[in-house]
């Protein structure tokens, strides 16, 4: 039963993926000395592993809706992933807070190389309305390297995809595969 | 006006046009009003400390208890020089981690309490430090302390038992903490929780700011409640400085508040489809929440509507309300068949069923609140208990649920859906045709207020306290994840590890809203 309002509700919906952007270089603070060939095989395939080191929330609801069907990320090859060993991207959000900082350093140190950081947000680009303190580190730049910075309170699906195609440099449509 | 709980007589000072009563009392005799609290079926809420020595007196302990008259919030002042209170959680076990909270940020000592271990303190700050405090160094360390947390879990000894430690950082896109399992094959005999990875001060952020600077970080305490917490934010403010905003601002404000509780109860029911290997059910959600977002964008300039909700009224009107009730009818028709997908999926009720269970005795025992604690039989939505305008016009239908498992809490979130996608259709066709702000008067004077909403996950409260220069003094942010978050140990307890997930995401808590 079960099964046939599935197929049927699928079948009605149709296919709502729509194309990507193209890389936003505007985002990218740091540009690592790699080889073009590297890019163009990070151009295929790029796995993500989503650290939050502080955040308030708000930069995940958007990550989440970016992996939902609108924007099909695993068609463009792009896929999360659970541990920062098969990860080429840590996207990281939220200001550093003091509690997390040595978490984040070892994500980092545990993420082989070739690797790149984005900070999603702008408490991962400024610190934001939570700036340093007592608890806070401010910038993700005030632990770890960043080679793309993604503004935005929180930045939308489509300025989260931007920056992490900057990030490794794919600049290509997205195919309607 | 004068009162009695239980036998004790009150004079209760009420809060202008709310539910909220104030009430001052000796240390000594919080004991003896909680359990009056209790024995009229009333909760404690929240506890809160605050440093009142540059007003002249000590300390300041905090409560806000639910009863028959309203929202109470008690004060009892506590020496400065040996800030001491007699312990609560044996009375309130929620009030466990609040009260370790409050030593580690402010000193404030429970006398008597079981568990004396830190709570929000890792590394950050010494043991003899309470950055809370009026006099604690304004300037941050250069560098994080390279001092050991060194936090002493509770073992579980046995044959065969092993632990399993999961965090702070997560397998998937969620926030951090740490979980301590230990288990027995996969059988769970305990869950431990270690929160506190997310604080980044922001209670201490709150002191000096302009009001207005204040909603734009109330609404960032967890961004997933932006519009509770900005509205029980403004809501403090305007009592505590006595000024009432204009009606349809108040209305706009429920509008976006419902708003809210939809996006977040279709993102978890696609979550939770997920997590029972439906990935339908995941995609078909996303699709309705990502339609609604960017309907939100359209409307209000911003998918979540952040920065809407300001002191005084709100900054955006409603423009296309026709597209929002077209929206509001398809959406109605899609989750209703997509209830029936997951009311006939066999394998999804298998996952769902019994799996997670919090009953409704140890729930009342716990204080489980809000969306958890209905699914629960915790009947409390302070929209229908003690409803501030609109709601006061709105006869909200309350959702609740006896059987305290994962399926309840799916079942609590459909009939939120659609009783919000009403309360959305009733709020357009009945707005108020009246100015959307009203000017903030200038404080004369130290001003205290307290704000109260039932967001999306349960009852958000904000308190507020502006001084003499009319910037705030001290803001106290509380989010029912703080007592929601021990039902998850309990709902866990003679589950395997694999369901972890499925039932973590059921409850979804809030890691910022509780670490500040």
């Amino acid at each position: 039963m079960a099964t046939h309002l599935i197929l049927r509700k699928i079948l009605k919906t149709g296919r709502v993926t729509e194309p990507a952007p193209p890389a936003n270089a505007a985002y990218r603070v740091r540009l690592q000395a790699l080889q073009a060939e590297l890019y163009e095989v990070f151009g295929r395939a790029l796995t993500i592993r989503h650290v939050d080191a502080g955040s308030c929330n708000g930069c995940e609801l958007e990550i989440h809706a970016l992996n939902g069907p609108h924007y099909n990320l695993e068609g463009l090859g792009i896929k999360f992933a659970a541990s920062p060993r098969h990860a080429d991207v840590l996207l990281v959000t939220g200001p550093v807070s003091r509690h997390l900082e040595t978490a984040l350093k070892r994500t980092y140190e545990a993420t082989p190389e070739p690797k790149w950081v984005v900070a999603m947000g702008d408490c991962a680009c400024t610190g934001g309305i939570f700036g340093e303190s007592y608890a806070s580190r401010g910038r993700v730049a005030n632990v770890i390297p960043v080679d793309v910075e993604i503004p935005g309170c929180p930045p939308d699906p489509v300025r989260l995809l931007e920056g992490i195609l900057a990030a490794v440099k794919i600049d290509r449509s997205h195919g309607a595969s | 006006m004068d009162t009695h709980i239980g036998d004790i007589e009150l004079t209760l000072t009420p809060q202008g046009g709310s539910a909220v009563w104030r009430f001052g009392l000796a240390p000594e005799r919080l004991p003896a009003f909680a359990r009056a609290i209790q024995e009229e079926g009333g909760q404690l809420l929240a506890l809160w400390g605050s440093d009142d020595r540059h007003l002249g007196r000590g300390f300041g302990l905090h409560m806000v208890f639910l009863s028959s008259q309203g929202l109470v919030w008690t004060q009892a002042d506590l020496p400065a020089a040996a800030p001491e209170y007699p312990d609560l959680a044996a009375i309130f076990p929620q009030a466990e981690r609040m009260q370790r909270a409050a030593y580690d940020l402010l000193g404030l000592r429970a006398s008597g309490a079981v568990d004396g271990r830190k709570w929000l303190r890792h590394t950050a700050w010494g043991e003899d430090e309470y950055p809370l405090r009026k006099d604690a160094p304004s300037q941050p360390p250069p560098a994080s302390p390279t001092q050991a947390d060194a936090y002493p879990f509770i073992r579980v000894a046995g044959d065969g038992v092993h632990e399993i430690p999961v965090g702070p950082i997560h397998a998937g896109v969620i926030e951090p903490g740490h979980f301590r399992f230990s288990v027995v094959g996969d059988k769970v005999l305990r869950l431990e929780e270690r929160l506190g990875y997310t604080h980044k001060g922001i209670e201490k952020r709150f002191e000096g700011m302009d009001l207005s600077l204040g909603a734009r970080l109330a609404g960032r305490v967890s961004g997933d409640s932006h519009s509770a917490y900005t509205w029980a934010y403004c809501m403090a403010v305007e009592a505590a400085l006595g000024f009432t905003v204009p009606e349809r601002a108040l209305w706009l404000r429920a509008l976006l508040l419902e708003m809210e509780r939809v996006a977040n109860h279709l993102g978890d029911l696609g979550y939770l489809g997920n997590d029972v290997a439906l990935s339908f059910g995941f995609a078909q959600f996303w699709r309705l929440k990502e339609d609604w977002l960017r309907l939100a964008q359209r409307l209000f300039g911003h998918r979540y509507a952040f920065d809407c909700i300001v002191p005084g009224g709100v900054t955006t009107d409603l423009g296309e309300a026709d597209a929002l009730l077209d929206l509001v009818r398809r959406l109605r028709t899609e989750v209703a068949e997509l209830k029936a997908v997951y009311d006939e999926h066999a394998g999804v009720q298998d996952r769902f069923a019994h799996t997670g269970r919090v009953d409704p005795a140890m729930a009342a025992r716990l204080g489980v609140i809000g969306l958890a604690g209905r699914a629960s039989a915790q009947a409390w939505d302070l929209r229908v208990q003690f409803p501030h305008p609109p709601y006061d016009r709105l006869e909200v239908n309350m959702a609740t649920d006896r059987r305290g498992d994962v399926l309840a809490r799916v079942e609590v979130r459909f009939a939120e859906v659609f009783e919000s996608l009403r309360l959305i259709e009733a709020i357009v066709q009945r707005l108020p045709a009246d100015p959307l702000q009203a000017e903030v008067p200038h404080a004369d004077g130290v001003r205290e207020g307290l704000g109260y909403v039932e967001g999306w996950r349960g009852p958000v409260l904000v308190a507020v306290r502006i001084g003499m220069d009319g910037r705030l003094d001290r803001v106290h942010p509380h989010d029912p994840s703080w007592q929601n978050w021990p039902a998850l140990e309990v709902g866990i307890l003679g589950n395997i590890v694999p369901d972890f997930p499925l039932i973590n995401k059921s409850f979804n808590l809030s890691y910022s809203g509780h670490d500040l």
